[in-house]
């Protein structure tokens, strides 16, 4: 098919562009592991029986860099976009809009998978990382994996009809990434956060897939550390999808070409 | 071609307004196939708000548009089989910074079923030599020349150009419209937005002048506002004085001074209106 044809060339020269620009690839890709460096080199103490603080960290990021290629990167970039007239002029060939959003999501995908090695591997190598120990955990992170970056592609997209230019974009987005990173248990061990944090980060996903990465990383017992005393799968999956419809709903109303 | 072959834009009664205030004001044109026409006004005349209409961009509130037999306010299914046929040029794009000039137009070859061979659309725009750089590095005239590259890469049978000479140098501009020229050569109808009247005159077949949303006239560059029925002014030194004539058969008036006085006229100058005296004239007036 045609649209799928360009949406993967669209796809291999949004990699390139990634690459070739310096402070995206820093931003997006080297930013969380310095994070992963200096929390969990800062905060070395166990939280839980046989559970570091680092352990937990890296758990939490893993689930940020969902969040960071997905929401964040899309929020910024196309706006960007939009600002420099990249959209428009797409819009006046005969591309499909489709193969726009599926070169999107290739870059998505492949910055997630970077990220997530890295992180994944320097967890491993430095903090006493665990790989997921069975199946059925591997299973789980795949399709959180999987489902968090569709739902966190389509919120980016989304929001990004909300920044009135590029240039604000980042000042716009940052802060509501950072101040879920905080509200949702990646900084801080979310137990320990007053109930109200709590309360406000269920409503949104990173949360969800923070305990989702946790459920996969860390041992079973862990699970009694956690505000419901279970790893709420289900809940998790459900709260993702809900949140996916309401991002392609958005983008599909809302989505911009150009400035004006 | 599902077109005629002589109408490549037609404009009936086109209103566009934002908030209370008309951008554009009833507009009455037709643009025939092979030609470049002109639309040529100042800033803020409605000229950008037209062309966005026609290329597609913007819904219009009032009127009828024909853009290669289709209606650009109401495509349907028909979308990407008309922006096939069209090539866009826009006022400022600033985008794909990290790419090459060949990676770009090649990528966008891919797009258009009946793509012209992105090598020779790049060495035809005069980027051969800057194929391989970085389209950040590329000059605004060069910038320009790959906007134009990769408006005409589909083959386009109608390509809109908005205002593409701003900021050029002249040399660049000249080299420019040589381009624009060869492209109407090879059969390209050209819908050209200035606000530069020697380009217009340079360039187009036919000028539409548009001001405050209205077109106030439409003509060939040399008849553009009566400028071949307007008076010439003759001016010599006969007798030791300046004198000066108004005149519309300034060919005949100075074959008799020259008679009157023996062959050699001190001084003569026969001065026709330049076009931008006529444009200067009709936007004063229309104002």
């Amino acid at each position: 098919m045609n649209v799928l044809r360009i949406g993967l060339l669209r796809g291999g020269l949004e990699i390139k562009q990634f690459i070739r620009q310096r402070e995206s690839v820093v931003f997006t890709i080297l930013f969380p592991v310095m994070l992963l460096f200096i929390f969990g080199s800062v905060f070395k103490n166990s939280i839980a029986p046989g559970v570091t603080f680092s352990q937990y960290f890296v758990a939490g990021m893993i689930a940020s860099g969902l969040v960071n290629s997905g929401f964040q990167q899309l929020a910024i970039m196309i706006p960007m976009e939009r600002d420099f007239g990249t959209l428009k002029r797409l819009r006046g060939t005969p591309m499909s809009p489709a193969s726009y959003f599926i070169g999107k999501a290739v870059l998505v995908t492949v910055s997630t998978l970077v990220q997530i090695a890295l992180l994944m591997g320097f967890g491993a190598a430095i903090f006493g990382l665990h790989m997921p120990s069975s199946p059925e955990k591997w299973f789980r992170f795949i399709w959180l994996i999987v489902v968090g970056s569709v739902c966190t592609t389509a919120l980016g997209i989304a929001f990004s009809s909300v920044p009135k230019s590029g240039r604000g974009a980042s000042a716009v987005v940052s802060p509501i990434v950072i101040i879920l990173q905080f509200f949702s248990g990646v900084f801080f061990v979310f137990t320990q956060l007053p109930k109200w944090m709590q309360d406000f980060a269920a409503i949104f996903p990173l949360k969800w897939l923070t305990q989702g990465m946790r459920s996969v990383f860390l041992p079973d017992s862990f699970v009694q550390q956690e505000v419901a005393k279970s790893w709420e799968v289900s809940r998790t999956a459900i709260v993702l999808v809900v949140w996916t419809i309401i991002g392609i709903g958005f983008s599909i109303k809302k989505f911009k070409w150009s400035n004006s | 071609m599902s077109t005629s072959s002589t109408t490549a834009i037609s404009i009936k009664g086109l209103t566009k307004k934002y908030g209370d205030a008309f951008a554009v004001a009833g507009i009455d044109l037709e643009v025939h196939s092979g030609e470049i026409f002109a639309i040529l006004g100042p800033n803020g005349a409605g000229k950008t708000t037209t062309v966005e209409i026609l290329e597609g961009y913007r819904h219009r509130d009032g009127g009828d548009v024909t853009v290669l037999g289709e209606d650009p306010g109401n495509l349907g299914d028909k979308t990407y089989s008309w922006r096939e046929r069209i090539g866009i040029v826009l006022q400022s794009t600033n985008d794909a910074e990290d790419l090459s000039v060949r990676e770009t137009v090649h990528h966008f070859a891919k797009y258009y079923s009946k793509a012209k061979d992105p090598e020779s659309v790049i060495a035809l725009t005069g980027l051969s030599e800057k194929a391989d750089a970085k389209i950040r590095t590329l000059s605004g005239g060069q910038r320009r020349r790959l906007d134009v590259a990769l408006g005409i890469i589909g083959s386009p049978e109608l390509l809109f150009l908005d205002e593409p000479t701003t900021g050029f140098d002249p040399e660049a501009r000249r080299a420019f419209w040589e381009l624009i020229r060869t492209l109407r050569d090879e059969g390209t109808t050209i819908l050209l937005t200035t606000h530069y009247l020697d380009e217009a005159e340079a360039l187009a077949d036919r000028v539409a002048v548009i001001v405050g949303g209205k077109i106030i006239e439409i003509a060939p560059p040399e008849t553009l506002g009566g400028r071949h029925l307007a008076q010439a002014r003759i001016t010599w030194v006969e007798g030791g004085k300046q004198h000066e004539r108004l005149t519309m058969t300034p060919t005949t008036d100075v074959a008799t001074i020259s008679a009157r006085m023996g062959g050699e006229v001190p001084e003569l100058q026969v001065i026709r209106p330049s076009l931008e005296d006529i444009y200067l004239h009709m936007i004063g007036e229309a104002k």
